[in-house]
């Protein structure tokens, strides 16, 4: 376990590393100069040569990166190019509404998508199961912003049953989070449907049904915790991809997450928060994906003598 | 006899009355707003904010020596009670206002104006302003780095500051009024170690009062401001990372005042026929022109029967309607509201066949291919698709290369690079009404630079040479010849035909029943939202 522990942490290391390298030569490759957009157009070209100056950007880039990359072994993300404010203040200041969103967004999604993949399963070549698998398919495929606008516009425009906008109470985070759940349960109900089919088709199932076990009984002790690992190793994922922010959901509902914060930072060419932002969510990600490896184990006994 | 005088002279008395009450209503006190932005505010530090969703709050936060009357281009004195200009135009002599104080309880003196004038234009702050300061003496040795201070400000005393200037500058008094020109305290400014954009301290008409990051940013009266009964409101806060089309909603159910990024293209006509639509919607001109650069080192737009020929074949009335009839046709570089506008020029009409005819002239009777730039948010590339149809009416097949913001911007400051842009989203909005402002940095030989903002790469020595002289004639009196000299260099200039000039567009706001004002502290022409001088209705 410890070795395991001890690879699994060189290993993110390296990827840390290299998406550092990657989005900076990709950063400093685009044709938009930070400088430029800071000095903005009644800038002189010597303002605009102080402030590139200024902000270390005449130097070689791999003059840059060893800089960034000493600064970051020191937890130092850098200053904002256009706030001005420290990168990691910034992020900080959007991570309980990106961690709160990140929470009921999954619970949603986990939720509607147990639900119906498991009925879906048990329903196999039923109208529900194709009703379900439909529902899935459309949710998978609805674009964000239709979803998001017509729940606002539906429940806060109209009925007034939450706010339309904003951070801070459990009512504000019901319909972004209801949102990214029925877009993304779709996911978890097609990968729950199939492993529940597997599952369910397996001799032990066929065992515990002729001990006369309730069918109740069958499918959540049973079947259940067998069909899970993919569902876990899923959540693993989804938690990096809501670290790095969702923009779509959090420009409607102005919820304050680090989405906002990236999306304003490439419009502006602000390279210390995107890389911020990026590092964030890789870092995220291989946690994630840490926990979901640590947590199978405990879910089910065989992967423990690998 | 008496009695008839009596009774027509009262009536006029109380019809004038009426008349005047009716037109200006007094601005009630108190009240708190919410205004909404979708964007972040990305910083409040004076010297470096240079946006126009943090400009009209830098207004308010800060004063500066001189200041415009609100809704208007007049020039006053601001901290500044007096001032006096040389003869010759190069000094100029600042008497502070007495008794003013920041925010902190600190009496302003003539040294906070020094410090912050050599602030804005230190590069180590990294302001985007420093050039507009360039007449001050001693300019070069602190951007060079070799001083740390301006040797052209001098404070003989804390109520007085002189600026020797190295070139008579006919806009320096605009300087001064410009948000670079702020006064800043020097202890919070190091207290702030770095970020005193997010911990700004000023001697303005509003204070910040708590700033949540990515949320809001709370505003309170400040009730020590130096002008008495300003600002009306007593508190503002500005929710941030708010979807227009959200904040419209919002405004619509009375949980925002002022939705500050306006009407959503789509939405527009349904709100304007609504019921209360005419009393929501601000609907302002503002110092803009939207234009089409042609590249003046490129083949072949280095022809000027080129350039005139794409001048006549753009329909500018169709590109108003894509914008609903929020913009007006352009004739000239000059926006109509600022000094200097000739309304009986009227450019290069709308004409295809002559268009054709003289491209034919020019040796391309069958056109020529070519790109247009354009920024990649809507609506710019629905008017680049229209400009590339109208090019298409008179032979030229033009690629549209829809980018983001900061591409756009290299491709124009790149030489030979950019045959064609379309300026949209990146227009030139005057940093002060001042027709020079419209020069300089965009069409003047100074800016046809790599990084520039010349990006028709136009270079013309004599009205260059012109223009200089135009600006060196500071004296007052002779404001109107001047004034009527840069009118002439504009339209000049369209001989030439480094643009098509394209549209005027109107900015507009949307504002809650309750506000009130006159249209121009919404959309003012130095501050765009005037938190100054709006009110909510008693």
């Amino acid at each position: 376990m410890a070795r395991l522990l001890a690879r699994r942490l060189v290993q993110s290391c390296l990827i840390l590393f290299g998406v550092a390298a990657i989005t900076f030569v990709l950063l400093y490759a685009l044709p938009a100069d930070p400088a430029r957009m800071l000095a903005g157009r009644s800038a002189t070209a010597q303002t605009v040569e102080n402030i590139r100056r200024e902000l270390g950007l005449d130097q070689p880039l791999l003059t840059q990166f060893l800089a960034y990359l000493g600064n970051l072994v020191q937890g130092d993300l850098g200053r904002s190019y256009a706030q001005k404010t420290e990168v990691a203040t910034l992020i900080a200041a959007r991570l309980p509404a990106t961690l709160t969103l990140m929470a009921a967004g999954i619970f949603v999604e986990v939720l509607l998508g147990l639900t119906f993949g498991i009925v879906a399963a048990l329903n196999r070549g039923g109208a529900l199961d194709r009703f379900v698998m439909a529902s899935a398919f459309v949710g998978v495929s609805a674009p964000q912003f239709v979803v998001a606008l017509l729940l606002l516009y539906v429940f806060a425009a109209t009925l007034s049953w939450f706010p339309m906008s904003g951070y801070g109470t459990a009512a504000h985070v019901v319909l972004p989070a209801m949102t990214l759940g029925i877009l993304g349960a779709g996911w978890y109900a097609r990968m729950a449907r199939s492993a529940m089919i597997d599952v369910l088709n397996q001799d032990f199932i066929r065992t515990a049904r002729a001990k006369g076990l309730s069918g109740r009984r069958v499918v959540l002790r049973h079947a259940l915790p067998n069909a899970i690992l993919p569902v876990v190793a899923m959540i693993g994922i989804d938690i990096g991809q809501f670290m790095g922010g969702v923009v779509v959901v959090e420009a409607v509902y102005g919820w304050p997450g680090i989405g906002q914060l990236a999306w304003q930072a490439i419009q502006q060419v602000d390279i210390p928060i995107i890389m911020g932002v990026t590092l964030t969510s890789a870092f995220a990600i291989i946690l994630g994906n840490l926990v979901a490896d640590l947590i199978a184990p405990m879910i089910d006994p065989r992967i423990r003598s690998h | 006899m008496f009695n008839r005088w009596l009774l027509t002279t009262t009536t006029a008395a109380v019809l004038a009355l009426s008349a005047l009450s009716a037109k200006a209503e007094t601005p009630a006190q108190g009240g708190e707003i919410v205004v909404t932005y979708k964007d972040d505010i990305t910083t409040l530090d004076p010297h470096i904010g240079y946006d126009w969703v943090n400009w009209s709050m830098i207004k308010s936060l800060f004063s500066r020596l001189m200041d415009y009357e609100p809704g208007t281009a007049n020039l006053v004195p601001s901290l500044a009670e007096s001032f006096e200009v040389a003869p010759d135009g190069l000094t100029y002599t600042f008497k502070l206002r007495k008794g003013v104080k920041f925010t902190n309880g600190r009496e302003i003196v003539a040294a906070d104006v020094k410090y912050s004038i050599e602030r804005a234009v230190n590069p180590k702050t990294q302001g985007p302003g420093a050039g507009f300061f360039g007449p001050i003496k001693g300019f070069d040795d602190l951007t060079n780095g070799t001083s740390e201070v301006l040797s052209g400000i001098e404070t003989p005393d804390d109520a007085t500051v002189v600026f020797h200037l190295s070139r008579p500058d006919a806009t320096f008094l605009h300087v001064m009024a410009i948000n670079f020109a702020s006064v800043v305290p020097k202890e919070a400014v190091d207290a702030a170690a770095g970020d005193f954009g997010k911990k700004p301290v000023g001697s303005g008409s509003l204070v910040l009062k708590d700033w949540t990051i990515g949320q809001k940013l709370v505003f309170e009266r400040n009730p020590d401001y130096f002008v008495k009964d300003v600002p009306h409101v007593d508190k503002v806060t500005i929710e941030v990372g708010q979807e227009p089309l959200v904040a419209l909603l919002r405004l619509q159910k009375g949980e925002v005042d002022i939705a500050g990024d306006g009407i959503p293209p789509a939405k527009f006509l349904e709100i304007k026929n609504s019921p209360d639509g005419a009393a929501m919607i601000v609907d302002g001109e503002q110092l803009h022109t939207g234009y089409v650069t042609l590249n003046t080192k490129v083949k072949p737009f280095d022809d000027v029967k080129v350039r005139q020929a794409v001048n006549m074949a753009i329909n500018k009335e169709r590109i108003t309607r894509i914008l609903n009839g929020r913009a007006t046709a352009a004739t000239q570089i000059l926006p109509p509201l600022m000094p200097g506008y000739d309304k009986a020029f009227t450019g290069y009409a709308y004409d295809v066949e002559k268009a054709k005819a003289l491209l034919a002239e020019a040796g391309h009777p069958d056109g020529f291919e070519t790109v247009l730039y354009s920024t990649n948010t809507d609506p710019q590339p629905r008017i680049a698709q229209a400009i590339q149809q109208d090019l298409a009416a008179i032979g030229i097949k033009a690629e549209v290369r829809a980018l983001a913001q900061g591409n756009v911007i290299a491709a124009g400051g790149t030489k030979g690079e950019a045959p064609m842009i379309w300026s949209g989203g990146m227009g030139w909005i005057a940093d002060f009404p001042d027709p020079s402002n419209f020069y300089g940095p965009i069409l003047g030989c100074s800016g046809a630079v790599s990084g520039g903002w010349n990006w028709p790469w136009y270079c013309n020595e004599a009205i260059d040479k012109r223009a200089a002289e135009a600006d060196a004639m500071s004296d007052p009196a002779k404001a109107a010849e001047r004034q009527a000299a840069w009118g002439k260099i504009f339209t000049d200039i369209m001989a030439d035909a480094p643009w098509v000039p394209v549209i005027n567009e109107r900015r507009v706001v949307a504002k809650s029943l309750r506000m009130g004002g006159p249209d121009n502290i919404y959309i003012d022409p130095t501050r765009v939202i005037n938190y100054d001088a709006i009110f909510v209705k008693p």
